[in-house]
């Protein structure tokens, strides 16, 4: 949304940003990263980011969990409390003290870090170039994964198919879409099957869902038939906040599907040993 | 105050201390990517305002009055409205006094309000002149004059209207710079017969203006 | 036809979301919905293929827009001042009531007693027609998709189709009881007996409404778009003509007209261009045998200086009212253009509805959105729509007092118990003792969760949260590590 956001002058008319280049990856895997789990990760996909800190150990990578983290803000931003948004983003940004890249489990929380927190601080000059900083180096997992830790995954499950639902900001900020893509596309034995109005958005939006129940209501009947109508047997996403919403959806519609987070399945699915994952 | 003086007053208040944007526009942007060599916009033109419902005849200056007096007796329209004083009207008067033919031209000389019924009722097809083409999209400019007025070319439910393959520009801006200025009372992009989608999407033709379009490009003009 | 029609004034505006739970109701308005705005999407993207050319066309666009915003004031006395020299009559309007006031002034001095209308959104913002008919003028809509809404007593659901809710059948019902024809649901059938009853209309009519896509400065002309022709007749055939546009409207250039032109044909309809552009520049001249004898401009504001007032909120007015962020909107396509209540629905509804009718009058349009950003992807002047929603939203939720007041009708969501629930949120999600302590007891008592949790659990099993959070997880397992 506000990669139209222009920085002008107050009364200034605004023309929006030029279009961004493609995105230049660091060539070396750094030694350090800082994970950012997110607050919906936080309490109810908790194994989504241990497997996220397992694929990441993997690549040989130390992973940072600075425990004082707990929300990105996206939901105070998002309804119009701009403030709280703030102060909780500002409360973030005090723990992510060294240069490390920031891998952050869900989209549209990276997003929030990547194109939004330079909105909430315009203008704080200092604190600005510090976001702006930040958002150079922060990275949804699955593009951390596949651009800068070029990962290569070898499958080691039986066939499947599966369908792919990626959330609207992290598609439009960040192509995360395509990301998770190529990194399906390594599984062999995986078939990543399209559902219809793929992109369209699962209904989700944050405090959409409980401010206007019958229009998301709608909005994710459809997402999950689309998904079952695929034939897939599986449901992956990059973000949580639209998995909590199409699970919970697929389970009050007594659909038996539940989607999984995409370090999940990719942890899963590249384990010769079907162990526990803690 | 005024509304005028109101509103006026409150957008300068809201720009204070600011300057007007540099004026953004670039060229290149709207006429590079619709370039096309010479006999392309033939091609080009004819191929979108055919798949538009319209019909695009190439002929040549020698031969348009004869293809213009078939089609319309192929249609068995025996009343067209010409423009007499224009050079095409006066080949065309020409051509059907050579002919004996029995086709009845009209001129549309005098103000609507004298003859609108009979406009309305009374007169199955038009024949102008045009003023450019465009390549890029399959239009045709027109503008209207005393000689042609702007009722010619929307009233009659068939239009013909005479395009020289000269006068067919690449796109809509290079066409432009050819306008005159001060900008004529009425000037009209054409490009094909009337239509509509409005239910359910599905496309109609002669919605309020005409019907069916045809072309006659002159292509040695 | 549905039996569920909502009538839409602008008073159920406030009743978005009342109107959007009837209209998701509707099956056959869903069918139609859906199906209409797939196919305008498919043929959007037909016809701009090349991103780098589209995409570099709407940066343009964009500028063009900002560019003339910028000198709005100073574009508006060139237009006008280029537009009274060539002998179109320029007034101004603060308000819809004296827009009408102007538009009926007109009428009377001519005594006239038939008026018919090209396509207009800024004579809806008016109720222009209701405004004539209670002083004894015919106001008869000539666009088909207007007239076929007219004729049912309902408002546009769509800014370019507005009939689009409605499938043959439903207008051939339509037209069987309303103009006693015998029922047809062929289309072809359907427009010449609509085209037939409208050519006398507009035969008769004394005078000629239409709206302006873009008001060109420089050389004083009113540029208008359309595929019908119903444009071209109103503006030509009745010896007046009234224009009527938003303050907005104005470009500096004809050059500007070029690209805006073909984004707006292309994101609306997906054609290069359409049937007629139709230039005007002056009314009928002494050696002219036929157009208008009078010609009059109305500039609008009806909010939109308040939009303009702040300049993140002045990106709203660089609309071309294409239509197709409602096109994309996955909210639009499921509860249909009545719903909203508002004159202008979908993306570009939410954000300049509050403007015309103030935040009290529509306070739930700027939540009814995920946020989904399709409408800014594809805004051929690239309006930040999403922003633009979010800065409404807090706008909505201010109290009521704070200053300065940006938004007529300012804080009209605010509530003291839900700035008090986002103050909790804010301690929970700064306060690391707070918000351990928090998440220890959810996935310690997660298993008590309530199955209702109000509006969540109509869509949703309740979530349960996991039995250890991943703090307690990742910390567990990075020590070991180390």
């Amino acid at each position: 949304m506000s990669h139209l956001y222009y920085n002008a002058a107050p009364q200034e008319t605004r023309v929006a940003k030029p279009r961004k280049a493609p995105r230049s990856y660091p060539t070396h895997k750094p030694a350090h990263i800082y994970l950012y789990g997110t607050c919906v990760v936080d309490l109810f996909f908790p194994e989504a980011g241990m497997d996220a800190i397992h694929l990441l150990e993997r690549e040989g990578i130390q992973v940072n969990f600075p425990q004082a983290q707990s929300c990105c803000g996206q939901p105070a931003y998002t309804s119009g409390y701009t403030q709280q948004a703030k102060d909780v983003a500002r409360s973030q940004l005090a723990l992510l003290t060294e240069d490390w890249p920031l891998v952050v489990c869900s989209g549209s929380c990276a997003g929030m870090f990547r194109e939004h927190y330079s909105d909430l601080f315009k203008d704080e000059p200092e604190t600005l170039a510090q976001v702006t900083a930040l958002a150079e180096r922060t990275y949804e997992l699955s593009e951390f994964l596949l651009k800068v830790c070029q990962v290569e995954l070898t499958d080691q499950g039986e066939a499947t198919q599966v369908a792919l639902h990626t959330s609207c900001s992290a598609r439009r900020e960040m192509n995360t879409h395509l990301h998770a893509r190529e990194l399906l596309n390594q599984l062999t034995q995986v078939e990543r099957l399209d559902h219809d109005h793929e992109s369209e958005c699962c209904g989700f939006g944050g405090t959409f869902s409980v401010r206007m129940p019958d229009i998301s209501g709608a909005m994710v009947a459809d997402k999950t038939q689309a998904l079952q109508k695929s034939g897939a047997q599986q449901v992956v996403s990059a973000d949580c906040g639209c998995l909590l919403n199409i699970n919970g959806a697929f389970e009050k519609q007594n659909i038996p599907l539940l989607g999984q987070h995409l370090a999940s399945f990719l942890w899963q699915r590249t384990q010769v040993k079907q162990e526990p994952n803690t | 105050m005024s509304a005028r003086e109101k509103i006026l007053a409150s957008l300068r208040q809201s720009l204070e201390g600011t300057q007007p944007l540099a004026d953004p526009f670039d060229a290149s942007l709207v006429d590079k990517p619709w370039r096309y060599c010479p006999a392309e916009r033939v091609t080009r033109l004819k191929e979108l305002m055919t798949a538009v419902h319209s019909e695009v005849h190439l002929t040549r200056s020698a031969e348009w009055p004869q293809l213009l007096h078939e089609l319309l007796t192929q249609r068995q329209i025996n009343r067209l409205l010409t423009a007499p004083s224009t050079t095409h009207g006066q080949a065309f008067s020409a051509y059907c006094q050579i002919q004996d033919s029995s086709l009845k031209l009209l001129a549309y000389d005098r103000p609507i309000e004298e003859w609108k019924r009979e406009l309305f009722d009374d007169v199955p097809a038009s024949f102008t002149g045009t003023l450019a083409g465009i390549a890029a999209t399959g239009t045709l400019v027109v503008q209207p004059s005393p000689a042609e007025p702007r009722l010619m070319s929307l009233v009659p439910p068939l239009h013909i209207a005479l395009l020289k393959a000269s006068q067919i520009y690449d796109n809509l801006y290079q066409a432009q710079q050819a306008w005159p200025r001060p900008m004529p009372s009425n000037l009209l992009l054409i490009s094909g017969p009337s239509k509509t989608a409005d239910i359910e999407q599905v496309l109609a033709y002669g919605a309020h203006g005409p019907k069916d379009l045809i072309v006659l490009l002159v292509e040695d003009a | 036809m549905s039996s569920q029609r909502i009538h839409t004034l602008d008073v159920t505006a406030q009743n978005l979301k009342s109107n959007a739970r009837l209209s998701l109701k509707d099956q056959q308005l869903r069918t139609n919905m859906r199906s209409a705005m797939d196919s305008l999407i498919s043929k959007r993207l037909i016809s701009m293929p090349d991103e780098d050319e589209r995409e570099n066309l709407r940066e343009l666009g964009n500028k063009i827009k900002a560019s003339a915003l910028s000198q709005l004031p100073d574009l508006l006395e060139q237009l006008e001042s280029n537009l009274t020299k060539q002998g179109i009559q320029v007034h101004w309007a603060s308000t819809t009531e004296e827009a009408n006031a102007i538009v009926l002034n007109i009428a009377q001095a001519r005594n006239a007693k038939q008026v018919i209308k090209g396509k207009s959104m800024v004579s809806e913002e008016m109720a222009m027609n209701e405004h004539l008919t209670e002083h004894g003028i015919e106001a008869l809509e000539s666009d088909m998709g207007e007239y076929i809404i007219q004729l049912d007593n309902e408002k546009p659901t769509h800014i370019i189709m507005p009939a689009i809710h409605k499938n043959a059948q439903q207008v051939g019902k339509l037209f069987e009881s309303r103009l006693a024809l015998p029922y047809t649901d062929d289309v072809d059938s359907l427009i010449q007996s609509a085209r037939s009853i409208l050519r006398e209309k507009f035969f008769q009519a004394d005078i000629g409404i239409s709206g302006v896509n873009f008001a060109v400065a420089e050389t004083g002309t009113l540029l208008l778009v359309e595929n019908e022709g119903n444009g071209r007749m109103s503006t030509t055939v009745p010896p007046v003509h009234i224009a009527v546009t938003g303050i907005e409207k104005v470009v500096a250039n004809l050059q500007d007209t070029v690209p805006l032109l073909s984004l707006l044909t292309r994101s609306a309809l997906g054609q290069g261009i359409t049937t007629y552009v139709n230039m005007i520049s002056a009314p009928r001249q002494p050696d002219e045998l036929d157009g208008p004898e009078e010609v009059h401009l109305v500039l609008l504001d009806n909010g939109r200086s308040q939009a303009f007032a702040d300049s993140e909120l002045r990106q709203t007015l660089n609309c071309i009212r294409c239509g197709a962020c409602m096109n994309h909107c996955p909210v639009y396509t499921r509860i249909g253009g009545q719903a909203y209540g508002t004159v202008y629905p979908g993306p570009i509804g939410k954000i300049i509805s509050p403007h015309l009718l103030g935040l009290e009058n529509t306070p739930d349009h700027p939540s009814a959105s995920s946020l989904c950003g399709a409408c800014g992807e594809v805004c051929p002047v690239k309006i930040p729509i999403p922003a633009l929603l979010r800065r409404l939203r807090e706008e909505n939720v201010k109290s009521p007092k704070q200053q300065p007041q940006i938004m007529a009708g300012q804080g009209s969501r605010y509530s003291n118990k839900e700035a008090l629930l986002w103050k909790g949120w804010q301690a929970f999600n700064t306060k690391p003792l707070l918000y351990k302590t928090g998440t220890f007891l959810a996935t310690r008592l997660g298993q008590f969760t309530p199955s209702k949790l109000g509006a969540w659990t109509q869509n949703h099993s309740a979530p349960k949260p996991a039995k250890r959070s991943l703090h307690e997880l990742a910390k567990k397992h990075l020590e070991k590590k180390s």
